[in-house]
């Protein structure tokens, strides 16, 4: 083995923060499904505890064996609402389940649990009304619990009744607690493999226990691209590309490794950057490095669709299979660079949303005014569901309207979830458009240009 | 299984000594010593067979332990991480 590539990952682990973000057990619960809540929520705890007793140990053995630090170990579960269905349960009942969810979290010792979900893209069916009523309360009492809600598909349009109503949940949810609405975020085009909260859940179509890793990285990206300044971007691909694959082999063994210990299968390594709070672990950094003055200038999104179609050709070849949200995350609360970009000015929501359209997610992690109203807050769903549902990607929104804050201010949420200044939104209304409600259709792709 | 140890610090009388003496004593095999100073700093890496040592948190508490007495800095893989990284296949 050579000596300086040895030096090279412990050089990575070490100053460039390289770490795994994630491994995540999805666990069906399609076999928990009892008409009584109560005998549902037992099946559930005995499953969850069952299955994951082990995660944690298995996660913290495979850190310190391959020095590799592993940040986070967590559950996705089947999206709740149809293993509600089964008992017709109001949303006071809905509550149960994710209390049952919490607990189980806490006995295995798991960072998140994800699942608190409905699939209501084309319609609502036995329990998803229920559950998304129950959401600002699920959030406010459970400490564990994330939320999503799919509310869009290329397929099946978008339903515009669900983002009605989430607007006004994103409100209370706000309402009941500081930290809930980071714990709930609203899909269009949802994936049913994705390792990363808060919008992990266990997808129907998967096996009944699956491993899946989330890998990290972009401190490890930023330093390579340092050694290629002033080189052409096709010196920039190629170097984004090469660090990928590495930094995906890692998340490829830690998979393995975890998956033939616990004994389940393993699914998909997600090819994400993602960034944390913590100085050089920064995506916008890595969009500074190849020029800008600050993520958010012109050629900002011209930077990300480059350094995201690099990093999935780069980790494409590394592991068996890839899936999830794949791509590089940019959240603005837990990225120290786009933080610094909001606040200088540089930054703002409509570039942000045109930012979406080339990369992981969407709007993630935005602080804005507490005040905004419910129907803006719908607006800014169906918006980025659109540019998901048109370009056939996955969008998100995950926005926080922070209580008794105007733009400008500042909120704290602490550890991986960073702070946020409070940003300004388009105070003309989006009332008449929101209370219209049904379904925006499915685009036509036929005729593609 | 086999683990990539390396250990960088300032360069001293002892340290090739010290941590070979921990690893006897942990009942570890060197296989593979290579050491240099590169600008001062005494750098050395070993290639270790651990039949039998299962524990390897004792085992990384314990390099810390020596490490901290001779003022070096020793961290202690599994051999796999480097493998996947830079090998294909």
């Amino acid at each position: 083995m050579e000596t300086n590539q040895i030096f090279e990952t412990i050089r990575m682990i070490e100053e460039d923060n390289l770490d795994i973000r994630t491994i995540t057990m999805g666990i069906s619960l399609l076999d928990c499904i009892d008409a009584d809540v109560d005998k549902a929520c037992e099946k559930i705890y005995q499953k969850i505890t069952r299955c994951a007793k082990d995660l944690v140990s298995v996660g913290d053995q495979i850190a310190t064996e391959y020095g590799i630090p592993i940040i986070n170990k967590r559950i996705s579960v089947t999206p709740i609402a149809a293993v509600a269905s089964a008992a017709k349960a109001t949303s006071e009942e809905c509550i149960k389940y994710a209390q049952v969810l919490d607990q189980a979290a806490k006995t295995v010792g798991v960072n998140f649990i994800g699942g608190y979900s409905a699939l209501v893209e084309k319609g609502f069916q036995g329990s998803d009304l229920a559950l998304i009523e129950s959401i600002p309360e699920a959030l406010a009492t459970t400490d564990f619990v994330c939320s999503s809600v799919n509310i869009g598909s290329t397929k099946a349009g978008i339903n515009m009744d669900a983002v009605k109503n989430m607007g006004t949940v994103i409100k209370e949810t706000a309402e009941k607690s500081d930290l809930g609405c980071a714990k709930l975020v609203v899909f269009a085009n949802a994936v049913e493999d994705n390792p990363f909260m808060a919008g992990a859940f266990h997808g129907f179509g998967e096996a009944d226990t699956i491993i899946n890793v989330g890998i990290s990285g972009p401190g490890v990206m930023k330093r390579a691209l340092e050694k290629v300044k002033g080189e052409t971007f096709d010196v920039v691909a190629e170097t984004v590309k090469k660090t990928a694959f590495k930094i995906t082999r890692m998340g490829q063994l830690v998979g393995q490794e975890a998956s033939k210990r616990l004994d389940i299968p393993f699914g998909i390594v997600d090819l994400s950057l993602a960034p944390t709070p913590a100085v050089g672990d920064s995506v916008a950094q890595i969009l500074e490095e190849m020029g800008l003055g600050s993520v958010g200038t012109h050629g900002t999104i011209a930077a990300l669709a480059l350094l995201n179609d690099a990093v999935k050709k780069g980790g494409v070849m590394a592991c068996n299979h890839v899936g999830g949200l794949s791509g590089a995350f940019i959240p603005v609360s837990e990225d120290a660079g786009m933080i610094e970009a909001v606040e200088n000015g540089f930054l703002n929501l409509e570039k942000l949303e045109a930012m979406t359209a080339i990369c992981s997610v969407g709007l993630d992690m935005i602080a804005i005014a507490g005040d905004t109203p419910a129907e803006s807050i719908s607006a800014m769903i169906a918006d980025e569901a659109a540019i998901g549902v048109v370009n056939h990607k996955t969008t998100a929104v995950r926005i926080i309207p922070a209580k008794n804050k105007k733009v400008g201010d500042h909120v704290e949420f602490g550890g991986l979830l960073g702070s946020a200044p409070v940003m300004e939104t388009n105070e003309a209304s989006s009332a008449d458009f929101i209370q219209r409600g049904g379904r925006i259709p499915a685009p036509l792709h036929s005729f593609k240009n | 299984m086999r683990a990539v140890l390396t250990v960088i610090g300032k360069d001293k009388v002892g340290i090739v000594a010290g941590v070979s003496q921990s690893l006897a004593v942990l009942n570890i095999n060197i296989v593979d010593i290579t050491q240099t100073i590169m600008q001062d700093y005494f750098t050395m890496m070993m290639i270790l067979e651990m039949n039998g040592q299962s524990n390897f948190d004792y085992i990384r508490q314990e390099l810390d332990k020596t490490g901290q007495q001779l003022g070096i800095k020793i961290s202690i893989q599994n051999e796999e991480i480097f493998n996947a990284m830079h090998k294909l296949g």
